[in-house]
């Protein structure tokens, strides 16, 4: 046997062994999601269960090193762990910004230490992370990012605002992009600091949507300790990790949940003639929506093996984020017109308490979050196409 | 399958691409419409093809051909398409050598497959009679006659019309337009006595021809496969053909993009280089994004196509998405180079007139977006 069919048969085993009963069935929604932290609240013993036990085996973060919590696994058997966890229908432990964002940062800028204190709190699910990123005046312009950091010697004193802070509410630390000197052209005063959000001098305050409750805070700091110890990288070289940071987020968004197709929603609510959806002019308009959305998702698959194959997906993603959130707008706006009226039922059991409205008001931010349409596109004319600024 | 180029694939693209460049620019293409050509492309560039393999590239290894796959015949399209390259590559080499191979018993195989992959002999499908794609509404008559069959009608929009030498018509033996059953294909010579070939000057300055019959006598050997069954051959050959025809739009739009962005980077106006302007700079930008999700969903159409079984929902996925992208590229490109884009003394205008006509063939946009509909059961 080679060692990546030894390396199966063991995953196998344990996975069977370990995994609980209640963990092997389909997630029913956001509410089943493990964000891990000190204060989650956990949904039932077996989520915690499976939580402890993969974070103990490193398996929430199965290719990070084991030195800071991580499985050590290469790409082949992180490969065969997944398999294997599909195969069994397992829930995926742990989901995080830790995870997805913060740990490739720390990994690639962050030194020994750094990496020791936190990485492995990460893994194991005890501390959740939140990301202090835009401002009021600075949006799509971040670099323009004004919330100051003081020197004074060990620890740094910050005041000022950020805004559509995820879960601010509910994270025990923030990774956050602070300004250390005003007097430098802008993207060489920023800084990376991490902190704890229990901090004296933190407040947070979550946004209502168009949509109703949503995760996004706005957050303040008023004379805030950030010790620097906690100083990601060097002072003012903060933009370099700031946008490394960037490129994950906006491949994670491109890459979230490919839809079932309209046309089943569409034939089952409004009825077919002769096996053609009975409205014309929506089956016309869902099958040149289709087209463009089958079309996208080959595009990812190509990016996918691509980057398999060794290539770097750069720029490429910011073309992958423009495209596939004005595709979902465009989607949900299909949506509404399948269930006509019903669709702007905002509360009750009828709607599951306005269900589709919500979600379709939700869409709108997809092309900006992240980094608006326009930006991508700007990121495009200028790295792939190489136009002139 | 890994969704990219394997090796041996980006080799060809490599020697494709370069191939086209140097033999068949788009000022041959220039040069064959000025001159009237009849014939619609350089003869020359022809046997040049033949030789590097092109015109063989589906044919059998036992017929003589490269026998490269579809991914591969992709390939050599999306480079004529760059380069507006004229030949009887798509009419021959993918239509009629596809139709003979699948339909055609083993004595029409050894004489025609050979001659085709030597670049010897031109076959093409004539299958439109109107202006609308639609082979099931076939009505040209082949009546029993003599112990073969005798064709009245007319057929139109015909691939190398203007220099074909073996036609393969798709005649009504039985039933009414509209009917799938009663359809046949008939190999039917140019020099046939009743036929009229009209060469067509079609805005692409291509070779197509409309074809009228007059009772035009072919034997029974003039048969491909099952009487009254041609659509059973013939339907998974138009979709090999659609996406081929989807990416030689690919490399049309393809071009369309480079040499507009090229154009931003030198042309000036109000005292700078027009590609600084971001109303310019997100049109090729969307354009840029449009053109890679196209180039996705083509090759993802080639490579299940390759591998066989039912294809047609990605074979109308294709066509339908480069038609669409095609369509914007080449309406974009003119825009974009302003007005010296409306001259003929400049070359981006030959793209929006092949693209039209190859947005058509086979069906256009509305015509796979209903079939792709079709396939998924809606």
């Amino acid at each position: 046997m080679s060692n990546l069919e030894t390396f199966r048969s063991e995953t196998r085993d344990w996975l069977e062994e370990n995994c609980p009963p209640l963990m092997r069935k389909p997630s029913s929604g956001e509410d089943d999601i493990c964000w891990g932290g000190r204060n989650f609240v956990f949904q039932s013993e077996d989520q915690k269960l499976w939580l402890e036990r993969m974070g103990t085996r490193g398996w929430t973060v199965p290719t990070w090193p084991t030195e800071y919590g991580g499985g050590g696994l290469s790409k082949e058997e992180a490969k065969i762990l997944a398999a294997e966890m599909r195969r069994i229908k397992a829930r995926t432990p742990l989901i995080s910004f830790g995870i997805w964002m913060l740990g490739p940062a720390l990994l690639k800028f962050g030194t020994h230490e750094q990496k020791l204190e936190h990485l492995p709190k990460i893994a194991r699910g005890e501390i959740r992370w939140c990301q202090g990123y835009s401002e009021p005046n600075a949006g799509s312009d971040l670099a323009a990012l004004a919330t100051k950091a003081e020197d004074k010697g060990d620890h740094y004193i910050l005041n000022g605002q950020k805004v559509w802070t995820s879960y601010a509410d509910k994270a025990d630390w923030i990774f956050c992009l602070v300004r250390t000197d005003f007097e430098v052209s802008k993207h060489n005063g920023i800084s990376f600091v991490l902190f704890d959000m229990a901090s004296e001098g933190v407040s947070v305050k979550p946004i209502l949507l168009i949509s109703g409750n949503s995760p996004f805070c706005e957050t303040f700091f008023d004379n805030v300790r950030a010790d620097k110890a906690n100083l990601i990288g060097e002072e003012n070289k903060g933009w370099t990790i700031a946008k490394y940071l960037l490129t994950h987020e906006r491949t994670g968004i491109s890459d979230m949940g490919l839809p079932a197709p309209l046309n089943a929603l569409a034939t089952e609510k409004r009825g077919t003639v002769d096996g053609e959806i009975a409205d014309k002019m929506l089956r016309h308009q869902i099958a040149e929506h289709e087209i463009d959305a089958a079309a996208f998702v080959f595009t990812l698959e190509r990016a996918k093996d691509e980057a398999k194959a060794g290539g770097e997906l750069g720029a490429f993603s910011s073309m992958l984020k423009g495209y596939g959130t004005e595709l979902n707008k465009a989607r949900h706006e299909l949506i509404l017109k399948v269930n006509g009226s019903d669709a702007f039922e905002w509360e009750g059991q009828f709607s599951n308490e306005g269900a589709i409205a919500r979600q379709w008001l939700r869409t709108k931010g997809n092309s900006i979050e992240g980094g608006t349409t326009e930006v991508q596109l700007n990121i495009i004319a200028k790295r792939i196409l190489d136009l002139p600024t | 399958m890994a969704l990219i180029l394997n090796e041996e694939q980006q080799l060809l693209k490599e020697s494709a691409d370069g191939f086209f460049a140097e033999k068949a620019p788009i000022s041959q293409l220039r040069h064959l419409r000025d001159s009237k050509n009849e014939v619609g492309y350089d003869q020359s560039l022809w046997k040049d093809m033949a030789e590097m393999g092109f015109a063989g590239i589906l044919v059998s290894e036992d017929h003589g051909g490269a026998d490269f796959g579809l991914v591969g015949a992709g390939i050599v399209a999306e480079a004529m398409g760059k380069n507006l390259s004229a030949s009887p590559y798509h009419a021959s080499s993918i239509v009629g050598a596809s139709i003979i191979a699948a339909g055609g018993n083993e004595q029409q195989k050894a004489s025609l497959l050979p001659a085709i992959t030597a670049g010897e002999t031109v076959a093409t499908l004539a299958v439109d009679e109107t202006g609308q794609h639609d082979p099931e509404g076939s009505v040209l008559a082949a009546e029993a006659s003599d112990g073969g069959y005798k064709l009245s009608g007319m057929k139109t929009f015909v691939q190398e019309g203007g220099a074909a030498d073996q036609f393969i018509v798709l005649a009504r033996t039985s039933g009414n337009a509209g009917d799938r059953d009663g359809l046949s294909l008939l190999l039917v010579e140019r020099r046939a006595g009743g036929l009229i070939v009209d060469s067509t000057a079609m805005a692409d300055s291509r070779g197509w021809a409309r074809l009228t019959f007059e009772g035009v006598q072919v034997a029974a050997d003039a048969l491909l496969g099952e009487e009254g069954k041609a659509m059973d051959v013939l339907e998974p050959v138009l979709d090999k053909a659609r996406i081929i025809l989807a990416a030689e739009l690919l490399g049309m739009a393809q071009e369309c993009l480079d040499r507009s962005v090229a154009y931003l980077k030198e042309r000036k106006q109000f005292g700078v280089l027009i590609g600084s302007f971001q109303g310019l700079q997100h049109r090729a930008a969307e354009l840029y994004g449009e053109i890679e999700v196209t180039r996705s969903a083509i090759l993802k159409a080639l490579q299940v196509a390759d591998m066989g079984g039912d294809f047609r929902w990605f074979a109308s996925l294709a066509k339908a998405k480069a038609c669409k992208t095609a369509e914007l590229a080449t309406n974009e490109a003119i825009q974009m180079h302003g007005g010296i884009g409306m001259t003929d003394e400049f070359d981006i205008g030959f793209f929006i007139k092949r693209a039209r006509t190859v947005q058509a063939l086979y069906g256009d946009f509305n015509y796979h977006a209903d079939r792709f509909a079709r396939c998924a059961g809606y």
